[in-house]
């Protein structure tokens, strides 16, 4: 039965339609390890061997990989949300309340999509923390660093934009207070220091960022958009980036 | 009491309640390191130098933890709903009115600085800080492993900012603002007729002075003379110091200045707190 199955795995793995998507062979050699690595497009930013210390748990927190893997959760779930939710202010509280009461499995998908955003706030945080206590942004990594600072910004910006959509009264008065700030703002806000007398609340960078006076349906759409493709396009272009220069400045820090 | 209660069982803040536990635990975990390196020192290079294969070994690693983390995800996501309040209403304002809670500490600041301090400058230096800090830490050591004797400036300044200034900010902006942005106790009921006396007074009033272009002056000068803090420190210390003389005039003024305008926030919240002063300096223009 064994010797059997042995047969029929190696027929398998010996077939040419396997060894057309799979090109490394499974011996338990250090060039398939590198093959393995080096030929897999979702392996590949990895270099094929890295330092001992770098699998340390005490010494990365896993926060950088753990925000990574929230971004890919909200992508996924966000990209199911977006099935069943119209960015228009007489129909998107009554979409999420179908998703939480008809949908099947829709409060379960609103709540991973949720918990994974402020997880990834928590991660995001943690890791930046990291990277300081261990002084990774020291030469050469100085800009990789100032990279996860955008890319710190850019998550509060997904989760900020995010908040808005429930339209609930949660969502208005939590986006209201945040954007209220924005009329402060030196010069191109209408109530900070040095504005221009021709700048009003109708002309100001708050009204730029929401569509109107106040918080309305065109800020709705505009956050939605800001949420679902230019924030997320920006972040993930940053993302190659950043994780491209890890690798380049020499991979994961240490004391050498 | 009950309003703390409910408050601790807002679905949204919990990843505050979580933090409470993570910081710690990552803080102690850093620092148990940090004391055995400083300690027995930098492992050396024989042992640094071994490498294995990503795969595995790494991936097998990445694997784990995902799962780990998807578990945690999952028990999460079931066991807690996201919230869900009644429809959005303009003519409805709470009150409290919050941002989400990782904005709390800069709606914290609100209390202390105007709106275009607290809520653009400030964060503005914040951003431009943390890129600058690579740049203006010109410390070689310390790099790669946790330690806290090569680089104990760093580690406090960049500890006392994210710790106090935005963890601890952040969770008294969730646990303990109530209505009318009031500070009340978790013990306390949220009276929204609670009776705050406005006696804040300006600096300038404090010192005696009672018109408005003297004030500006003196409001001025006091600003004027904190900053200029950084420059007579380093015109003071500079013969002796060879930190001072590695570290460049630019790269001391960036430092000073950042230092300096994070300070001013601790400084003004006592100044509030402790003598009850409004502004520092109130100009036509802006008040500080």
């Amino acid at each position: 039965m064994n010797e059997e199955r042995k047969g029929l795995k190696e027929k398998i793995t010996n077939s040419d339609i396997w060894k057309s998507i799979f090109r490394h062979g499974y011996e338990k050699t250090g060039r398939r390890y590198t093959l393995q690595v080096l030929q897999n497009v979702w392996l590949h930013l990895h270099p094929p061997r890295i330092s001992r210390h770098a699998l340390n748990f005490r010494f990365t927190w896993c926060m950088g990989g753990i925000t990574f893997l929230m971004f890919l959760v909200t992508a996924v779930t966000g990209v199911l949300l977006m099935f069943y939710y119209r960015p228009v202010a007489e129909y998107a509280f009554g979409d999420v309340q179908a998703l939480e009461f008809d949908i099947p499995f829709g409060m379960l998908l609103r709540n991973m999509h949720r918990w994974a955003a402020h997880g990834m706030v928590i991660s995001v945080m943690l890791h930046m923390f990291r990277v300081f206590l261990t002084g990774s942004y020291k030469k050469p990594r100085e800009f990789n660093w100032a990279v996860g600072v955008i890319l710190l910004l850019i998550t509060f910006f997904l989760s900020f934009t995010g908040y808005l959509l429930p339209w609930d009264q949660l969502a208005y008065w939590a986006v209201t207070v945040g954007t209220n700030m924005a009329r402060a703002t030196p010069v191109l806000g209408h109530e900070g220091p040095f504005a221009p007398s021709d700048i009003t609340q109708s002309n100001d960078v708050r009204f730029a960022l929401l569509g109107g006076t106040i918080v309305g349906p065109s800020t709705l759409l505009r956050f939605y958009i800001l949420h679902c493709v230019a924030v997320p396009l920006v972040a993930s272009l940053l993302m190659a980036l950043h994780f491209w220069r890890v690798r380049k400045d020499g991979g994961i820090s240490g004391p050498l | 009491m009950e309003n703390f209660l409910l408050l601790i069982q807002k679905p949204d803040n919990v990843p505050i309640l979580a933090m409470l536990f993570l910081i710690p635990y990552f803080m102690w975990l850093a620092y148990k390191q940090a004391r055995q390196t400083d300690r027995i020192g930098v492992p050396s290079d024989a042992a640094l130098n071994d490498k294995v294969y990503v795969w595995p070994y790494l991936c097998r690693n990445e694997f784990i933890c995902a799962i780990i983390v998807m578990l945690v995800l999952g028990v999460w996501s079931i066991m807690i709903d996201a919230p869900l309040e009644e429809p959005s209403d303009p003519a409805k304002t709470p009150n409290p009115s919050k941002a989400p809670w990782y904005f709390l500490a800069l709606q914290e600041m609100l209390v202390y600085f105007d709106p275009w301090i607290a809520g653009v400058v400030l964060p503005g230096l914040i951003i431009a800080g943390l890129i600058a800090i690579p740049y203006i830490d010109i410390n070689p050591k310390g790099k790669g492993y946790y330690t806290i004797k090569e680089r104990p400036f760093a580690l406090v300044v960049f500890c006392f900012g994210f710790i106090v200034l935005w963890i601890v900010l952040m969770i008294v902006g969730t646990f303990l603002r109530g209505p009318g942005w009031n500070i009340f106790m978790p013990w306390q009921y949220w009276d929204p007729h609670k009776i705050v006396p406005l006696t804040n007074v300006n600096l300038s009033y404090l010192f005696g002075i009672r018109d408005a272009t003297t004030a500006n002056f003196f409001g001025f000068a006091v600003v004027a003379g904190y900053f200029a803090l950084g420059p007579i420190f380093y015109f003071w210390k500079y013969k002796t110091s060879r930190f001072l003389q590695e570290l460049g005039l630019t790269r001391y003024v960036i430092v000073s200045f950042l230092f300096l305008s994070m300070v001013a926030l601790p400084i003004k919240m006592v100044l509030r707190l402790a003598l009850n002063i409004k502004y520092v300096w109130v100009s036509p223009w802006f008040n500080i």
